[in-house]
């Protein structure tokens, strides 16, 4: 009787062991995602992910965050950053492969309100300044945020709309507080604002390109995917066509 | 230290001084209510109060800006009022605040009234003691620990607030970038050593306020 149940207990326990080296040895992907780039990388990993068999392990947030976890430890092989300084420091400071950085996307800046009519086609609104809140994202942290920072002193109008300024710590925060209305427009991503159908609610303007330096956001692989086959099959995957159609397809220009 | 880091400091008391206040002028009836009322809605009442408890903060920070916001119930009634919408102010942030730590202010407190029990009171009743006679003559003396922990807690609570001011703040210098905000935009700028001294302050603070609140209210804490 004794016997039977050690036996039990001994199968259980390979079955067990069975199960974690399967899950230890298939192949994934951890891959942190800059916040704005959300709503493409959700497509372009379930379709790798169909293509391959290989599972991808998605983690959105700030880059600066993912900055400071990667320095200690955390278990992410690829890095799409919202900057192209955070990729570079990375590599400069050995937790990024060398010669791996590219962009992968190339942002655009658009103000945007849900409400129709409210924002015109070439930014009046802005000087008109008949609004309580402008948001934009944190311009310390977010590149978004300097780009939305720099479009308005090109514009001679930092100060003026300084006192209705609102900061998103991310750019996702910044779009919450215009599309709850509690600020009634702000600078965006135009990937955050446009459908898959290519359609965008309430109205905007694409800030020219000429009012902000290009929002360059580059992959790099981390050190700690430097080993791993699908990790690299990621990246290329990340620089083929059908990914870069659902890149351009969410308003990002492509890098080089 | 520059003087930039200062202005949240200041900022961070002033929210939980203020709220504090606000938190014993709300959450005193409330508790009384709760320990000697024996209607049905006391579990109601009581579980809204601690729903903060077990709510993460993006939650209650989410619906705040909602219903604070102009299209929400609370938004429209203060623009009725034409007191404009609260997110992405200080009393927006004060209002976020006295949800949030209400339950750590209302439950010492309704410990502290629960222990006083019938008896005081009667006795107080037969030498013909009004009920606000009572309650500032025989209440607040016997739960005078009680109202220390809660203040305590209140304040401490509202000092180390995050999750809220994140999601209703904005982020804005002297009107809701308080020092929790601060550390974390420190952090994410990489900028670690003003991140430390923040967060070394605020540890040495929270640890001081507990540890006085050990050493001289131990009995309200083991009620």
């Amino acid at each position: 009787m004794k016997n039977i149940s050690i036996l039990r207990v001994l199968s259980a326990l390979a079955l067990l062991m069975c199960v974690l080296a399967r899950s230890a040895f298939a192949d994934e992907v951890h891959v942190a995602v800059a916040s704005n780039f959300t709503a493409p990388m959700q497509k372009i990993a379930s379709d790798f992910e169909k293509d391959t068999g290989h599972k991808v392990i998605l983690s959105f947030g700030a880059t600066g965050k993912f900055y400071a976890q990667i320095k200690n430890g955390a278990p992410f092989d690829v890095l799409l950053a919202a900057d192209d300084e955070t990729p570079a420091r990375l590599e400069k400071e050995g937790m990024g492969v060398p010669g791996s950085r590219y962009t992968y996307a190339i942002g655009t800046l658009v103000l945007w309100s849900p409400q129709r009519g409210y924002v015109d086609g070439s930014g009046e609104v802005l000087k008109k300044g008949d609004f309580r809140h402008l948001s934009i994202a944190n311009p310390k942290l977010a590149p978004y945020g300097a780009a939305a920072v720099e479009t308005l002193k090109q514009l001679g109008l930092l100060d003026a709309v300084q006192a209705k300024l609102v900061q998103g710590e991310n750019i996702t925060q910044t779009y919450q507080f215009i599309a709850s209305g509690n600020a009634e427009l702000g600078f965006v991503a135009l990937s955050q604002v446009k459908r898959e159908s290519g359609a965008i609610e309430g109205s905007y303007w694409l800030v020219p390109k000429n009012l902000y330096a290009p929002i360059r956001q580059d992959a790099v692989l981390l050190v700690k995917g430097r080993s791993s086959a699908a990790a690299q099959q990621f990246l290329k995957y990340l620089r083929g066509g059908q990914a870069a159609a659902i890149i351009s397809g969410y308003g990002y220009n492509q890098g080089n | 230290m520059s003087e930039i880091d200062l202005a949240p400091v200041w900022l961070t008391l002033k929210l939980a001084s203020v709220s504090t206040l606000l938190l014993l002028l709300v959450g005193t009836p409330i508790a009384w209510w709760l320990a000697r009322t024996r209607s049905w809605l006391k579990a109601p009442v009581g579980a809204m109060v601690a729903l903060p408890l077990v709510l993460p903060p993006t939650v209650i920070g989410f619906y705040l800006l909602v219903v604070m916001g102009p299209q929400g119930a609370i938004g429209q009634f203060t623009q009725a009022l034409g007191l404009g919408v609260l997110p992405f102010t200080f009393w927006g942030l004060v209002v976020g605040s006295v949800v949030y730590s209400m339950p750590f202010v209302v439950q010492p407190l309704q410990n502290a009234f629960d222990a006083i029990g019938e008896r005081p009171l009667e006795v107080a009743a037969t030498l013909r003691a009004g009920p606000w006679d009572t309650f500032f003559s025989i209440v607040l003396p016997l739960a005078r620990p009680g109202f220390i922990t809660a203040s305590v807690l209140g304040f401490a609570h509202t000092v180390g607030e995050f999750g809220v001011v994140l999601m209703i703040g904005g982020n804005i210098p002297d009107k809701t970038r308080v020092v929790s905000v601060q550390i974390y935009d420190h952090v994410e700028a990489l900028e670690y050593a003003q991140a430390h001294w923040l967060a070394a302050g605020m540890l040495a603070f929270s640890f001081v306020v507990l540890l006085l609140l050990y050493v001289f209210n131990p009995n309200g804490r083991r009620r």
